[in-house]
């Protein structure tokens, strides 16, 4: 059995991390895609604040897990509303059409 | 019990959105009610803030909040600019028909969010002040819901929005874990010893930061949003939240980073010098002035962070002057934008300015001002503020920005003299329907009067903010 350390949970945290940035810059499908990779970087924050909560013996960093589990519903929460009214408007969601904006 | 007396203003605001929001429940058609109430409120607000001396400097909380004049001279600031952006905006909310009861109490609880931002003392107090200013904001880009442009600005502020909270909070989980603490003080006590891990935290907060303050590289927010959101919420988000963003990174710069200064400094010249130069350069093509705002306000942070980078008091205190400046300009901007207006329709090109001299010679005269003002063109206020930061830009040896700074200055004149030449010098097209509104008249000549006659008596804006002393 290998010992699971600080260092395994830090590695774990930063490829969902990063998985989620990826996901937000390469998707070129799905506005909805983007609010998942959103929520795997705030998912990728908690697993980085329970593990170094729990291996330094400071109760802090769980509190702040909850604040952040409360704040990314209401994202959430706000992130569809916004993109019913977009797709109300446009009637497409694709990330390639959101472009009459630009110059 | 005591502490909570410090905190009166906040709590002030809170009970009154929760009595606003009561109001707009139980009774039809409270919009003009409720939009004046929430700007005495806010004048209540301002006022509540000087009920405790302006010296107290004080931590509350298990030194979670800070109260001192640095945070009260800055909550000062976004009152004010908030009730004089919704002075200037209510016959543009109007006009465009987004008169709804929740616009004036999203933008309350936008400032309520500044206001625990700018007082933060702690990475989860600062996390939730953020976050209830951007919630609020991302639901005012999009605020006008039957257009596709204001909700393709609020898709895009959203994801950006939300992506740079992400960054931010990945920053602050590492900053926590290898200090071993939320709270600024602990943490500038254990950055001592550097390791990556801390170094990474420091970058990922700064890529944050400069996400809220729309500083390049990660501004390509700022123009859509600007141009795409209803006049009123740009006007808002141009001058408001920056005050905010701008507090909370000096904050972190000086109090839980300052020991490790060697690591952040280089990249907040890089940033700087990269958004003075985008923002000089990009903005000479634009039509839409609203884009066009979004591209020069990119260039002013850019000035606004070289006093950052020096390290100094008289830096910081010369980012502050700046900042109130730029605010008063923008303000002034803005409210030449409401009044573009011919029957129902606002109208946003450079090229609907037209010939305005023949038409409105005193509004022409107030955009030569501020224009000349935003181009730093001396005696006006704007000259002054950029004197200060290359004042404390060249006392810390730092050749390279000021000159910089200086070129890009001459490089972004171009752009605002595009504009007086077209106000003055082109032909005049149909007259413009003027407001009688007084707010917007008032906004207007106040900011025109005041960036007029600063350099009469230019000490009294210094003398306000030499008491600003973190290092």
């Amino acid at each position: 059995m290998i010992n699971i350390g600080l260092g395994h949970y830090l590695f774990l945290a930063a490829i969902i991390f990063i998985i989620g940035v990826i996901g937000i810059f390469l998707n070129r499908k799905n506005v909805i895609i983007i609010l998942m990779s959103i929520e795997l970087i705030l998912l990728a924050v908690n697993i980085n604040l329970v593990s170094f909560s729990i291996f330094t013996q400071d109760l802090t960093g769980q509190i702040f897990t909850m604040f952040i589990l409360t704040v990314a519903a209401a994202e959430a929460a706000i992130g569809l509303a916004i993109i019913v009214v977009y797709y109300r408007n446009k009637g497409s969601i694709r990330v390639e059409d959101i472009s009459s904006l630009k110059g | 019990m005591d502490q909570l007396n410090f905190i009166i203003p906040e709590l002030f605001l809170i009970s009154s959105i929760m009595i606003l929001l009561m109001i707009g429940v139980f009774y039809n058609n409270s919009f003009n009610l409720i939009y004046k109430l929430s700007v005495i409120i806010l004048l209540a607000t301002f006022i509540l803030l000087f009920n405790h001396s302006i010296d107290t400097s004080i931590k509350l909380f298990n030194n979670s909040y800070a109260i001192d004049y640095f945070s009260l001279f800055m909550k000062a600031l976004t009152l004010i600019a908030c009730i004089f952006v919704m002075l200037s905006s209510f016959d543009y909310i109007k006009w465009i028909g987004i008169n709804k009861i929740e616009y004036p109490i999203l933008i309350l609880s936008a400032t309520l969010g500044m206001m625990i931002m700018i007082s933060s003392y702690d990475l989860i107090v600062f996390y939730m002040g953020l976050e209830l200013q951007s919630l609020s904001l991302y639901v005012l880009a999009s605020f006008n819901r039957d257009n596709y442009r204001s909700s393709e600005a609020g898709l895009k502020y959203f994801v950006l929005g939300a992506l740079s909270s992400g960054l931010l909070l990945y920053g602050c989980s590492l900053i926590y874990g290898f200090s071993g603490s939320t709270n600024f003080d602990l943490i500038a006590q254990n950055m001592d010893q550097l390791n990556t891990g801390s170094i990474f935290g420091i970058v990922f907060i700064l890529v944050g930061l400069t996400f809220k303050v729309s500083a390049v590289p990660f501004h390509m927010w700022a123009p859509d949003v600007y141009e795409g959101s209803p006049t009123s919420v740009t006007t808002f988000l141009a001058i408001v939240p920056k005050v905010a963003a701008l507090t909370v990174f000096i904050r972190f710069l000086y109090v839980p980073f300052f020991n490790v200064i060697g690591q952040w400094q280089m990249i907040i010249i890089f940033i700087s010098l990269a958004s003075m130069i985008f923002g000089a350069v990009t903005a000479i093509g634009q039509t839409n002035i609203k884009r066009l705002m979004a591209y020069s306000s990119i260039g002013h942070m850019g000035y606004a962070l070289a006093g950052l980078a020096t390290a100094s008091n008289v830096g910081i205190q010369g980012t502050v002057i700046y900042l109130s400046i730029y605010l008063l300009m923008n303000l002034g901007i803005f409210s030449c934008i409401f009044m573009m207006r011919r029957k129902n329709i606002f109208y946003e090109d450079i090229q609907d300015l037209s010939g305005l001299s023949k038409n409105h010679p005193v509004i022409s005269f107030c955009l030569l001002v501020l224009l000349f003002s935003l181009a730093g063109i001396p005696p006006l206020a704007g000259f002054f503020a950029k004197f200060y930061i290359f004042m404390a830009v060249i006392e810390a040896e730092m050749y390279t920005l000021a000159i910089m700074g200086l070129i890009t200055t001459v490089i972004s004149a171009f752009y605002y003299l595009r504009i007086i030449k077209i106000i003055y010098f082109d032909e005049s097209k149909e007259k413009f329907e003027i407001d009688q509104n007084f707010g917007l008249r008032i906004s207007l000549a106040l900011s025109t009067i005041i960036i007029l006659v600063y350099f009469i008596y230019p000490s009294l804006l210094i003398d306000v903010v030499s008491n600003i002393n973190l290092i």
